[in-house]
């Protein structure tokens, strides 16, 4: 399969008054042509930050990419979108790759209606009129599964429910028939039942436009139907990524199998149970030049308090970087 | 949109009441109108006399509805000093005051809004500081020392500007000047913040993440949020500038209507100072009606009653 986006080495960091935070370290990762590629870790593991760095969607300052590439391959061939300026990086976002923003309450301009919001998008990309805008704007909130869309194009996000305003979001997305989907926690601010809903548009738009998809999620539960592959991202780095099969199975990192572990298991009698992993993240202001789990691993010896462990494989497009995995695994 | 608009113009109708009685109180708030109204060395047959013709012997209650009913017909009494009916005297300076307000409120939108969405996207860069100092002289210089100043330079130094009056189109540069300045350092400050504020909403971002241009971003997406909270400051503004200001139509010698305020109150002519308050109250509340129905028309949110 070949790769759509190649992710090389990016580091990005906040330069705040309280001190430089260093959000993303030396991230590397591929995502294949119609892949859907699930970035899992818990919050504040730089899962947003690593994203909206690629799509430049960052405040600068404070934020700023200290370095790596981003190689997508776009309509125009190859280009790095980290070095892309504003004009160009502008064709590519919207156009060839789609946002979906966690909070669909927040995400939505209050006082445009729904159907302006969508067809700008359509302008600007497709270069088409006002009026085809309409028409396919109308097309669009039909396939995302919005009831009376003609009617629904002149309403207001406030007038919409959230899993609506959600759908019109990914309406936005796909609206270009992009490349790529990013969607950052699209279904955390909903409740359960709209969640699946929302999860089953993904799945069916997916099938029907080809597209790549990133699905970042705190939810190692939502990603086994969803995903194919899944990067493990804690204190701004990748600890272990795998097909999703692979990792629910055979999970190598002492963090993987302890938030495949804090799942809640529904065919068990301890289903009420919730184990969480215990510890925090360490402090983002400090730059760890050891295993950043190492302070809650049960496992940690000598070598994880003086050396980096690298992604290193371990099996079919298994990698996971963590010295006692790699011990064990020999 | 029909609902909130009667409900707003229902709540003004009350609040013109409640002006009405204010004016008339007013006068009659310490006491005796007629020593209010009177030389201090008038005698007391000609106090007397004065309070018959007035009608300040009757009833309040009578004197007030007998006032009402002559308000309601456009007859706001005499002047004392004119001797001749106050409301066409206010009416009369209205045209200089309307001129003086609406370029004054132009000079303070079209530098202020601008400069504050300026300072807004670039905040701390050269226009965000010049911005910051124009915001704090404007709203710190006594305007009539400005207005002196002011004369000085561009009317009797350069000549640019006639030094009083209105008898020029250009006349109208410097007073308005003056008197926009607090206004645009209000707007300034006000755009600047809720700039920032706005650009950093989530759905700024969102336009963004559809490879918007950036000048559509700014004018589509942030300039209609930063109006909301622009549009009810500047109806505010607006009115107190017709009010007029005593003190730059002073300096100025500018016949309108503040001119026509401090004449009155110097004469004791209440009956003027009354249609004086009353007029420009009704106007303000027109003001703030107006304002209250842009603000709809911007906002769905209110327009829908959410
Ligand atoms: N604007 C900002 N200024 C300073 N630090 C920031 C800013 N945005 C994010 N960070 C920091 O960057 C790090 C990564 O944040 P990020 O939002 O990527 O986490 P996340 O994995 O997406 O978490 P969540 O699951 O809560 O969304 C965190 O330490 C966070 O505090
Ligand atoms: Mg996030």
């Amino acid at each position: 399969m070949a790769s759509i986006l190649k992710v090389k080495n990016l580091v990005t960091k906040f330069h705040t008054v309280d001190g430089v935070v260093n959000a993303v370290n030396d991230v590397s990762f591929l995502l294949e042509d119609g892949e859907t590629l699930a970035i899992v870790g818990e919050s504040g593991s730089g899962k947003s930050v690593s994203m909206m760095s690629i799509m430049g969607l960052l405040p600068m300052p404070p934020a700023k990419v200290e370095g790596g590439q981003a190689l997508f391959n776009s309509k125009d061939g190859p280009v790095d979108l980290i070095q892309l300026p504003y004009e160009a990086m502008s064709d590519i976002r919207g156009g060839q790759i789609g946002f979906v923003f966690q909070d669909p309450g927040t995400s939505l301009n209050p006082i445009l209606t729904i159907g302006k919001q969508i067809s700008e998008t359509l302008i600007r990309h497709l270069g088409i009129s006002g009026r085809e805008a309409k028409d396919k704007t109308v097309s669009l909130l039909a396939e995302v599964g919005i009831p009376d869309p003609t009617l629904r194009f002149d309403a207001f996000p406030f007038q919409l429910s959230g899993g609506m305003r959600q759908r019109v979001m990914i309406a936005i997305a796909v609206a270009c028939a992009p490349r790529i989907v990013i969607a950052d926690e699209p279904t955390t601010a909903l409740d359960v039942t709209i969640q699946a809903q929302i999860v089953n548009l993904f799945k069916e738009l997916r099938v029907k436009m080809g597209v790549s998809t990133i699905w970042i999620t705190h939810d190692l539960g939502l990603v086994a139907g969803l995903a194919d592959r899944v990067l493990v991202m804690y204190a701004g780095q990748i600890l272990e990524s795998a097909q999703v099969d692979e990792l629910y199975e055979n999970p190598k990192h002492p963090y993987t199998i302890g938030l495949l572990g804090a799942l809640p298991r529904l065919d068990t009698q301890e289903s009420k149970r919730l184990v969480s992993i215990d510890g925090t993240p360490p402090d983002s202001t400090i730059l760890i030049h050891h295993c950043p789990f190492a302070w809650r691993c049960a496992h940690a010896f000598e070598r994880c308090w003086n050396e980096k462990p690298a992604l290193t494989t371990v099996g079919e497009k298994h990698t996971v970087a963590c010295f006692y995995a790699m011990e064990e695994g020999r | 949109m029909l609902k909130y608009s009667f409900r707003k113009v229902g709540q003004s109708l009350l609040l013109a009441m409640g002006v009405l009685i204010l004016a008339f109180a007013m006068v009659r708030m310490t006491g005796d109108p007629a020593s209010l109204m009177m030389s201090r060395n008038a005698s007391a047959e000609e106090r007397e006399a004065f309070r018959e013709v007035m009608g300040f012997n009757r009833p309040v209650l009578v004197q007030f509805g007998d006032w009402i009913t002559h308000v309601f017909m456009g007859d706001f009494g005499d002047s004392l000093h004119f001797r001749e009916p106050a409301l066409p005297l206010v009416l009369q300076r209205l045209p200089a005051t309307i001129r003086l307000a609406a370029t004054g409120l132009a000079f303070a939108i079209l530098i202020g809004i601008p400069l504050g969405l300026i300072a807004g996207f670039r905040a701390n860069s050269l226009v965000d500081f010049f911005g910051r100092l124009i915001a704090l002289l404007g709203q710190s210089i006594p305007n009539f020392w400005l207005g002196l100043i002011l004369i000085l330079i561009f009317a009797q130094r350069l000549g640019w500007f006639p030094v009083f009056g209105a008898d020029k189109p250009e006349s109208v540069v410097l007073p308005a000047f003056v008197l926009s300045l607090p206004v645009m350092g209000e707007l300034l400050r006000l755009t600047r913040s809720a700039a920032l504020e706005v650009r950093n909403e989530d759905f700024v971002r969102t336009a963004f993440s559809k490879g918007l241009h950036r000048y559509a971003i700014y004018i589509q997406h942030v300039l209609p949020n930063v109006a909301i909270s622009l549009v009810s400051v500047i109806g505010v503004e607006f009115g107190y500038m017709l009010g007029g200001s005593i003190y730059i139509e002073t300096v100025f010698a500018w016949p309108g209507m503040g001119q026509l305020v401090g004449q009155a109150l110097g004469w004791r002519d209440f009956p003027l100072v009354q249609t004086i308050v009353v007029f420009t109250s009704l106007v303000v509340l027109g003001l703030n009606l107006l304002t209250d129905l842009i603000y709809a028309l911007i906002d769905p949110r209110i327009r829908h009653g959410k």
